[in-house]
């Protein structure tokens, strides 16, 4: 498997009650489990089940992603800057591996 | 005068011809979700009560080149406050494999209902957006998405 690689754009700097876009790609091949290889074996399903983000610990946005999702998710949402604090995403595959990506805000 | 020489095919031998290819091609394909599967995925999720149909505004292209990559993003005209915002919004295909595609959860810090994502369609078919508020109450919309190359490794 490829390695598997979150990435994520948030505004350095917001003012307060600004709407900012948080913008986020994780590299994964989402693999839906009809998908056949060279040799036309099946190849077993391995997708991100589940994404997270909490704002200072408190959880704002969560989002279950089905094998309908394309390769390499990728998720843009919104969010209301109030203060300046640390933004915390989650993913999670069918393994159970948990991917994690830090970003910083500060809001004037 | 020329004469074009023509294979022989009767009206019946025609249709039961036809209706032949028609079969194999339906017999050949994976099975997909369906209109009925998404109706029944809206009744589970609105526990029974249905969704209000409502003009969301749910982005998707009218044809998509490639099913593999199909951006889809909606924004849903609400309060965003702890005493009415959208809660849930969930994403149905029904010409999938499966009718489910996502389901996103919203808080009222988000300051907006709104999100983007991609998306795979194996074919031409309807996109269903189910969005539920903190009062469970439902809406839905749908938008018709042509798909030139399908987009779940069929």
């Amino acid at each position: 498997m490829s390695k598997v690689k979150p990435r994520g754009k948030v505004p350095k700097k917001a003012t307060i009650d600004e709407v900012i876009e948080i913008k986020t790609l994780i590299r994964h091949p989402m693999h839906s489990g009809r998908m056949k290889d060279k040799d036309g074996k099946n190849i077993p399903r391995q997708i991100i089940n589940s994404f997270k983000v909490d704002f200072e610990g408190k959880e704002i946005f969560k989002m279950k992603l089905e094998p309908s999702i394309s390769t390499n998710p990728y998720i843009a949402f919104p969010y209301k800057a109030k203060k300046t604090g640390t933004f915390n995403f989650e993913w999670k595959d069918d393994s159970g591996n948990t991917y994690t990506m830090k970003r910083k805000m500060t809001v004037s | 005068m020329k004469t074009i020489k023509m294979i022989n095919i009767s009206r019946r031998n025609a249709i039961v011809l036809m209706l032949g290819t028609a079969g194999y091609i339906m017999s050949s394909g994976i099975a997909f979700a369906g209109k009925e599967q998404v109706l029944k995925r809206i009744d589970e999720i609105t526990k029974g009560k249905g969704a209000k149909e409502l003009d969301i505004f749910l982005d998707l292209p009218e044809i998509a080149e490639n099913g593999n990559q199909v951006k889809v993003n909606f924004e849903i005209e609400s309060e965003m406050t702890e005493k009415n915002y959208i809660k849930n919004v969930y994403i149905l295909a029904d010409g999938n494999p499966s009718p489910d595609v996502a389901k996103f959860s919203f808080t009222p810090d988000m300051g907006m209902c709104s999100a983007t994502t991609r998306i795979r369609l194996s074919k031409t078919q309807n996109v269903v957006l189910v969005a539920e508020n903190n009062k469970n109450e439902y809406f839905m919309t749908k938008s018709k998405v042509k798909v030139t190359i399908g987009g779940c490794g069929g």
